[in-house]
């Protein structure tokens, strides 16, 4: 029988989760502070939430691995979620309707495939939502707290970069494609490839001679935006309203100290989002995004609900904490007995339950298990019951105890 | 000529059906030695009489990319069509696109019926906002559906009789038709050209990178003429493809094309039923039943279970082989079978080479725990049956190859087992195969669906119908 996990996904075994877990209890806990409220939506959805116009752009549908299921005969497909934020906008149509406001947080995998099978096809994020509020404090607010969790996981050198795809969209008007070739176009500046703008002499100057150069140039505050807008034609007014919108942001992040770049290149490859967008990488990592998508929710059937949010990446952060955690191992208590006697058997299980309840990680061992990664080892006499032998392997020392309450005392008391 | 010493053997997929006579000329001129091609479709393994490391097998033309990519045979002649297929949703495949043979060429049409009102993809587009794409190229039909950033999409893969389907039963075909000429001479309308398409050389991409097949490549590369496309196979004269009128209490019936249209049609005219257009020198995928009210076309028996469980037809003349295997992938399948027919008899069965020292399931099992055959590659137009069979028994490592017919000629080379139907078991006995179970018996079967009809003038309708199947078999009401 082949034992190996199926290729592109991977065991996360007990080093692993103790990364993943503090991951997510940071999120968690970060969230929790700026209000936002946990939910879980399903691993399967229909697939045609993914297809609209405006949601995943088709060389990301590609990839998504949709099926029939066991009774798909109406040919109804479904898939394993590609992406956390369109469910989320679902469950939000679905659910809370009567919400004009919603602050939600998820953890949650996400399958895509990819070809080689050497990297993730099941990948993991914490995303959080903020729904129903279009002003600018709400962008910042999700750049805040995505920096926030970072910060508390003790990176301090993570790096924000902003785009913008509303201005990036309305640039792509400024060019005056027929509509087919317009979705086109945004498709390949979304699969990363510019050419677009700096191939065409199809704008005219100065946006035509500008736009090039700001392809390439990297801004770090919000003159940077004022200067673009300065040579941008009057005429162009939804250009224009998506720059004052990016500059809003910038000038509040600005206020706030807060630092960040701006490269209208660093958009995530998502056609949903429609304003101020971000990357952040750590040690040239991308360790997460986020944006503003304000017409996903009417796109899905919802309400006219504004909305922002942000995915942190946990595999690659969990790469980054195996340099940061360490080797620190929670430490605990073995107690080990014999099986001959149900006496015997009885006083280990009592006495592992009175250390649990005093706080102590305490495992029994029946079967002579090796114990270097515990500090007390409590060997559980047969012969003369009640009695317990305690040695403390920081100090070197043996002790005995003749009561479970009378081992605690000797470990340090409750925890 | 071909002087140099060989270390490598070299093996060719070669297509059946509408590639046939193209490649017939083409390995003519070539000289390869394949003479034997031309006695296709009794043989499906040839030796070159000039070549001795040069042999080929013959395969259904959509099997041809999927053997050559994973590696089975090095070199592949198919319609560049069956190639996109693949590639579209497997581009990573080990598959290399040689050469542009110059034959078999065609298009593959977007387009719709003539008479559902539909002028343009774009006034088509507005029209609907969940639309039904029927098409043999599932891969290529979705890829056009996200392209075309359709909000709601199905698609139904069918084995064949693609230009039945619309507009009742399809808003949209993708389909291959030599050119519009011809697509229109079967009602339909072409809507956007999706790919243009004719006979391609293929390689499996490792084969290219490591063996030397220089010599044939050369050999085939100065062959390649200009052919004749051959005049389309008609054996009798179509009537147009014109839907007649709808009715709320019609009665939707699909009657099977291929092995069972004779044999339906015998039962049909047993049964007391007039129908025009079903055999004879003038066919219609629509025949016309002396019962007014009955709307009958004709499409494939594989096909024919989803469409029933979708709505799109009321009753069907199928098999009982190709309703379980619907069954078995949709266990919740509203699709019933009301009157079992005495004809179109076949055994399934699972079958092995003679040369495999097993007699038995339980044998097979054993030789897979031994790890001598593992994985056990099993081959079957059926596979979902297959599948259940494979799960039923416990046999834990297995691949399922799907396959579109001459699903004999991959064993023991290709496949080591193989679920397939057989009336005699001579098919089998003269590829050197051998039954090791019957799975069940099949016949063909009339199939309904068991949500009742709102209408009672319908329902009464259908109860009629099913009724006279009944007594046409001799058979009281089950």
């Amino acid at each position: 029988m082949d034992s190996r996990s199926y290729k592109g996904t991977r065991d996360l075994l007990p080093e692993d989760m103790r990364r993943f877990r503090l991951i997510e209890d940071v999120f968690r806990s970060c969230c929790r502070g700026w209000g936002y409220q946990e939910v879980r939506t399903p691993s399967l959805e229909y697939l045609h939430l993914f297809t609209a116009t405006g949601t995943l752009i088709p060389s990301m549908l590609g990839r998504v691995y949709s099926f029939l299921d066991w009774d798909g005969w109406s040919g109804e497909r479904v898939v394993l979620r590609p992406d956390g934020t369109i469910p989320l906008a679902r469950l939000f149509i679905s659910n809370l309707p009567e919400r004009k406001l919603a602050r939600l947080y998820y953890v949650t995998n996400v399958f895509v495939f990819e070809t080689t099978g050497t990297e993730n096809r099941e990948k993991w994020q914490c995303g959080a939502e903020f729904l129903g509020s279009g002003e600018l404090v709400a962008d910042v607010e999700i750049i805040l707290l995505a920096t926030e969790v970072l910060h508390n996981l003790g990176f301090s050198n993570s790096k924000v970069s902003l785009s913008h795809a509303g201005v990036v969209k309305a640039l792509l008007r400024e060019l005056n494609l027929e509509p087919e070739e317009e979705t086109k176009a945004l498709t390949q500046i979304l699969e990363g490839n510019w050419q677009v703008f700096t191939e065409t002499k199809a704008l005219k100057p100065p946006l035509g001679e500008f736009l090039p150069q700001l392809l390439r140039i990297v801004g770090k505050s919000k003159d940077f935006l004022e200067n673009f807008r300065a040579v941008c034609p009057t005429t162009s007014v939804n250009l224009r309203a998506n720059l004052d919108n990016f500059i809003g942001v910038t000038e509040l992040l600005d206020t706030l100290g807060y630092k960040y770049k701006i490269n209208l290149k660093s958009l995530p490859g998502f056609e949903y989002y429609t304003g101020v967008c971000f990357e952040i990488l750590i040690d040239d990592r991308k360790v997460g995004g986020g944006g503003r998508y304000d017409d996903l929710i009417p796109l899905l059937g919802g309400g006219n609900i504004p909305a922002c949010g942000f995915a942190l990446y946990v595999d690659p952060l969990a790469d980054l904490l195996l340099v940061k955690l360490g080797d620190k191992v929670e430490r605990g208590v073995l107690i080990k007995g014999k099986t001959e006697t149900i006496e015997g058997v009885t006083a280990c299980f009592y006495l592992a339950q009175v250390l649990r309840q005093a706080g102590y990680i305490a495992e029994l061992d029946f079967v002579g298990q090796k114990t270097t990664d515990w500090r007390w080892l409590i060997t559980v006499s047969e012969r003369e019951l009640p009695l317990f032998i305690v040695f403390d392997r920081d100090t070197n020392q043996t002790k005995r105890a003749t009561s479970a309450a009378e081992v605690l005392n000797l470990i340090g008391g409750f925890t | 000529m071909f002087s140099q010493i060989r270390c490598h053997y070299i093996r060719i997929a070669l297509p059946k059906g509408r590639l046939f006579s193209g490649t017939v000329s083409l390995l003519d001129e070539a000289e390869l030695g394949l003479e034997d091609y031309k006695d296709q479709p009794r043989l499906y393994r040839l030796q070159s009489s000039q070549l001795p490391y040069l042999s080929a097998k013959v395969f259904h033309e959509k099997d041809i990319p999927i053997q050559v990519a994973v590696g089975n045979y090095d070199l592949g002649i198919c319609g560049l069509d069956w190639v996109e297929e693949l590639l579209v949703k497997y581009p990573a495949s080990n598959l290399v696109k040689v050469m542009n043979l110059n034959y078999g060429k065609g298009n593959l049409y977007a387009a719709t019926s003539q008479h559902g009102g539909i002028s343009s993809l774009s006034s088509l587009l507005a029209e609907k906002d969940d639309w039904q794409i029927v098409s043999e190229y599932p891969n290529l039909a979705e890829a056009f559906a996200l392209n075309l950033r359709l909000r709601r999409f199905r698609i139904f893969p069918v084995w064949g009789s693609v230009e039945a389907y619309p507009p009742e039963n399809a808003d949209l075909i993708i389909i291959w038709k030599k050119d519009e000429k011809e697509l229109k001479a079967d009602g339909l309308y072409p809507l956007k050209e999706v790919l243009s398409t004719s006979a391609v050389l293929v390689a499996n991409r490792r084969k290219w990178e490591t063996k030397n097949m220089s010599d044939i490549l050369t050999q085939i590369s100065s062959a390649i003429r200009e052919i004749p496309e051959p005049p389309s196979p008609s054996r009798v004269k179509k009537t147009p493809n014109i839907s007649l009128p709808e009715e709320k209490n019609s009665v939707y019936l699909a009657l099977p094309d291929g092995h069972q249209q004779r044999l339906t049609e015998e039962f049909l005219s047993k049964a007391g039923l007039q129908v025009t257009g079903y055999s004879g020198e003038t066919i219609s995928r629509r025949p016309i039943f002396d019962l007014d009210w009955v709307r009958a076309k004709v499409i494939r028996p594989q096909d024919m279970p989803l469409q029933v469980a979708n709505g799109n037809f009321d009753l069907a003349i199928t098999g009982r082989d190709w309703l379980l295997d619907h069954l078995y992938q949709f266990p919740s399948s509203p699709v019933v079978e009301h009157v079992s027919f005495s004809f179109g008899e076949v055994k399934i069965v699972a079958a092995v080479s003679q040369e495999l020292s097993v007699n038995n399931i339980s044998e097979l099992r054993r030789l897979i725990s031994s790890g001598r055959l593992s994985p056990l590659r099993v081959v079957s137009e059926y596979v979902n049956i297959a599948e259940k069979y494979l799960r039923d028994n416990h046999l834990s490592l297995y691949r399922i190859i799907p396959t579109w017919g001459a699903s004999e000629a991959f064993l023991p080379e290709d496949a080591d087992l193989l679920v397939e139907n057989t009336q005699t078991g001579e098919t089998l006995a003269r590829h050197n195969l051998k039954i090791i179970e019957v799975l069940f018996l099949s016949t063909a079967c009339l199939i309904g669906n068991k949500a009742i009809p709102r209408s009672a003038v319908k329902r009464d309708r259908i109860n009629s119908l099913i009724d006279l199947f009944r007594k046409a078999t001799g058979r009281s009401r089950q």
